[in-house]
């Protein structure tokens, strides 16, 4: 038992791009759920054209980086249009079986035999990296003392970061705008705010747009620290990964979701690293009929569903929340 | 006031039970009798390599000998296996035509026929199909099929094809009308949307798995003891985990978000016991098709689906007719009032947790019966359930049976136009199609939804 490595590879997890990616996922589902009441189960599928936005760009049309860039953006805009209008109307569990139906999808679709050359079926697609990797300006890894990452890993958290931090100024930013108060007041009583004269429909289909836009982002980082992007990665578990990241640091709230996706994954891959590590070699910590090295990998997926379980049943506010801001009461 | 309803689901049982030992003898009796051939190929197949084997038996089928009545073996083939892991493993096809190529267990492999090693004059029957993907181990060895000299099945008319369809789409409709009775019952009475619920059905499966297969227990005896024991799983976690979380007065949408929790708990913990291949029973599997009319079914499908029709129509009466089931649509209909006119809303409660639990259940282990089993059948399915459900109406009782016998048809016909991997796509654009258009189902009342 290598309790050093367990916890360098649990540091590097939670500050690192993994981390990063979520983040920026539960910052957009923070503004969906958090700040709109919107109960958006669809997230994966904005990290999904995201990150096949830039991929499929790159690799199967030879365009730009930084042309894949802005079709990622774009794709994810048109993808909160086709979803928001027809479906912002509906009752918060009807939305919630929706956006669940879209990510399905657009996960199937990508997955597709028959749009194999260009979306790479269940190979997905790689290959896309090259222009990001040259701008690299770590040449070493590097050294942060409790963990080191190699260059291009801490190129990626780096910008990963870079973006979570601007998310985080927009949100805060808009949140204590009038628009902020505006979303914030749908979310408590949508036909109050109807009665001021506002457009509830328009503001609900602007903060879908922001939060998704946020989402998209976190797919180009997630395909960019991996170097590919396969559909199993934007499955549902994808959506409520964010979800668990969002509600353990607390929604509505803008630093809750940054802090969620630290501890979250310093958890998760803490307790994962230590089941590897505890049923490897010749005479395992933990025995073979209890755990096999197979097995000991299925532990963090259900130690996802056992926390999601138990925050909601004992602190749906999460560290840092405001229970009475809490959209989960129903109506 | 229990009795009436005890007496029904009793009978209930007792027909089923009937069924299914009036059925299976005669379903085990037709099991292929003339694939001897087949048998000693997979044989071989086990034994060719150490290890697991994926096994491809190339033969003319168009060149038929005494000595060869399946057809004559071609030989020289290459067949080449790739692993998820991306690393090939190639073998050769030999006197008898076979090719056995050593394979961890697991996969999915993709199987690949090289066709420029393909002797003059054998073409493959759909040259297309150079490439098989998905295949997967469920035992030692697993034979894959490169039919040859096939002769265009005749009558694969769109007449054919979609009498198939329909008969399918009408099987898979029965079965998920089984897991969204309960759903919608759950919904009607708790307003709960159970995400959970794909899991209770790939629960039903899987423990049927463990009696028949594990346990050694005969399948006709297993699938009702599985459903049995959802039950007490139904009865289990209302009294366990729902009832508690209730009281506590924890809202819909936080019960909602910890039912996602439970499902993704519930189905890595199967992955944890069951691993990740599908599984098959151990009897029942393989079955010589009979032909009714245009359709060339498996008595098993058949049998498969009685049992759901007479279990809908079971649980419907007693809805329609006892006292309890009366009960249990009134609290469906509007709790409150139900409560003040002295039905026992916690009762009722329990009961379709217990019922629907039950219903998911047996269309899991049907399924499993059907398919083959794994930790996220239910899973796959969930979502279909939902547009099923929502198609009815969320919350009724009729409607979520007639919507999950539409979304099968819906599926399985919509793949004359779409690829058949997409079928589930067009259930879920339905789904959103009916949520935007009549988003309270076909068959529910309106009501404020928006």
């Amino acid at each position: 038992m290598d309790w050093g490595f367990i916890l360098s590879e649990a540091f590097s997890a939670a500050f690192g791009p993994t981390a990063a990616v979520f983040a920026l996922a539960a910052i957009g589902l923070n503004i969906h759920f958090g700040y709109t009441g919107l109960l958006n189960f669809g997230q994966a599928g904005f990290m999904a054209v995201g990150a096949y936005g830039l991929a499929t760009s790159v690799q199967t049309y030879g365009l730009s980086f930084w042309t894949g860039l802005g079709v990622a953006c774009c794709a994810s805009i048109v993808l909160a249009l086709l979803l928001g209008i027809p479906t912002l109307r509906l009752r918060a569990d009807y939305l919630a079986i929706a956006t669940i139906g879209a990510s399905e999808i657009i996960r199937l679709t990508v997955a597709s035999d028959s749009l194999l050359d260009t979306f790479g079926g269940s190979n997905g697609r790689s290959g896309f990296t090259g222009t990001f990797a040259d701008l690299n300006p770590f040449t070493d890894s590097l050294d942060l003392g409790l963990f080191t990452l190699r260059p291009y890993t801490a190129w990626v958290a780096l910008v990963g970061w870079v973006l979570v931090a601007l998310a985080c100024l927009i949100t805060w930013a808009l949140m204590r705008s009038p628009w902020g108060r505006v979303v914030k007041s749908i979310r408590e009583d949508e036909e109050a705010v109807r009665s001021l004269g506002k457009n509830v429909f328009a503001y609900k289909m602007q903060s879908l747009v922001l939060g998704g836009l946020f989402g998209s982002m976190a797919g180009v980082v997630f395909a960019l620290d991996r170097s590919a992007i396969i559909p199993s990665d934007v499955a549902t578990d994808t959506t409520f990964y964010a979800y668990a990241v969002l509600l353990l640091g607390g929604a509505a709230r803008v630093f809750g979701p940054v802090v969620g996706s630290i501890l979250f994954y310093f958890v998760l891959i803490l307790l994962g690293t230590f089941f590897a590590q505890a049923t490897r070699g010749d005479t395992p910590l933990i025995p073979d009929w209890l755990m096999t090295s197979q097995q000991s990998a299925i532990m963090r997926f259900i130690l996802l569903g056992a926390i999601i379980i138990v925050l909601m049943v004992y602190r749906p506010q999460g560290i840092f929340g405001d229970r009475r801001e809490l959209a989960i009461d129903g109506r | 006031m229990h009795v009436r309803l005890i007496r029904v689901l009793g009978l209930l049982a007792v027909i089923v039970m009937g069924l299914l030992s009036v059925a299976g003898p005669a379903v085990a009796g037709s099991v292929t009798s003339d694939g001897a051939e087949s048998d000693e190929a997979a044989e071989t197949c086990k034994t060719a390599n150490e290890g697991y084997n994926i096994c491809v038996v190339l033969v003319d089928q168009a060149a038929t000998t005494e000595d060869f009545p399946d057809g004559a073996p071609i030989e020289g083939v290459t067949i080449v296996v790739t692993n998820p892991d991306g690393e090939v493993a190639e073998a050769v096809t030999d006197a008898t035509g076979l090719a056995a190529v050593a394979v961890e267990v697991g996969g999915p492999h993709s199987v690949e026929l090289d066709p420029d090693t393909l002797p003059e004059g054998s073409e493959l029957s759909n040259p297309d199909q150079l490439r098989l993907d998905d295949v997967a181990m469920f035992g030692f060895s697993k034979t894959v099929q490169f039919p040859i000299g096939l002769e265009e099945r005749t009558g694969t008319s769109l007449f054919v094809q979609f009498s198939q369809l329909v008969f399918t789409g009408l099987k898979f409709g029965l079965l998920i009308a089984l897991a969204a009775l309960g759903l919608s019952l759950i919904f009607g009475t708790t307003g709960l949307t159970n995400f959970a619920h794909g899991e209770l059905v790939s629960f039903g499966g899987l423990l049927t798995l463990t009696f028949n297969v594990g346990w050694g227990v005969p399948l006709l005896l297993a699938i009702p003891l599985a459903f049995v024991a959802m039950l007490l799983i139904g009865f289990g976690q209302e009294f366990a985990f729902w009832r508690p979380l209730r009281k506590r007065g924890t809202g819909n949408i936080a019960l909602m978000i910890v039912s996602i929790g439970l499902a993704i708990l519930l189905r890595y913990a199967f992955q944890y016991v069951y691993g990740s291949e599908n599984q098959q029973y151990d009897q029942y599997v393989t079955q010589t098709p009979v032909d009714i009319g245009p359709l060339s079914l498996f008595p098993k499908e058949l049998v498969i689906m009685l049992i759901c029709v007479l279990v809908l129509v079971g649980v419907s009466l007693a809805l329609a007719r006892t006292r309890i089931g009366k009960a249990t649509r009134a609290v469906a209909d509007n709790p409150a009032l139900a409560s003040a006119s002295g039905i026992n809303v916690n009762t009722v409660i329990a009961l379709v947790w217990i019922v629907g639990t039950g219903l998911a259940g047996l269309s899991g282990a049907l399924l499993g019966l059907d398919q083959g089993i794994e930790f996220q059948t239910g899973q796959k399915i969930l979502l279909v359930i939902f547009a099923a459900v929502c198609l009815g109406g969320l919350g009724t009782i009729w409607g979520a049976m007639a919507g999950a016998v539409m979304v099968g048809l819906f599926t399985e016909l919509s793949t004359l136009v779409i690829p058949s991997e997409l079928k589930n796509v067009g259930a879920l654009f339905l789904l959103i199609v009916i949520l935007i258009i009549k988003p309270q189902g076909v068959f529910g009342r309106r009501e404020r939804i928006g």
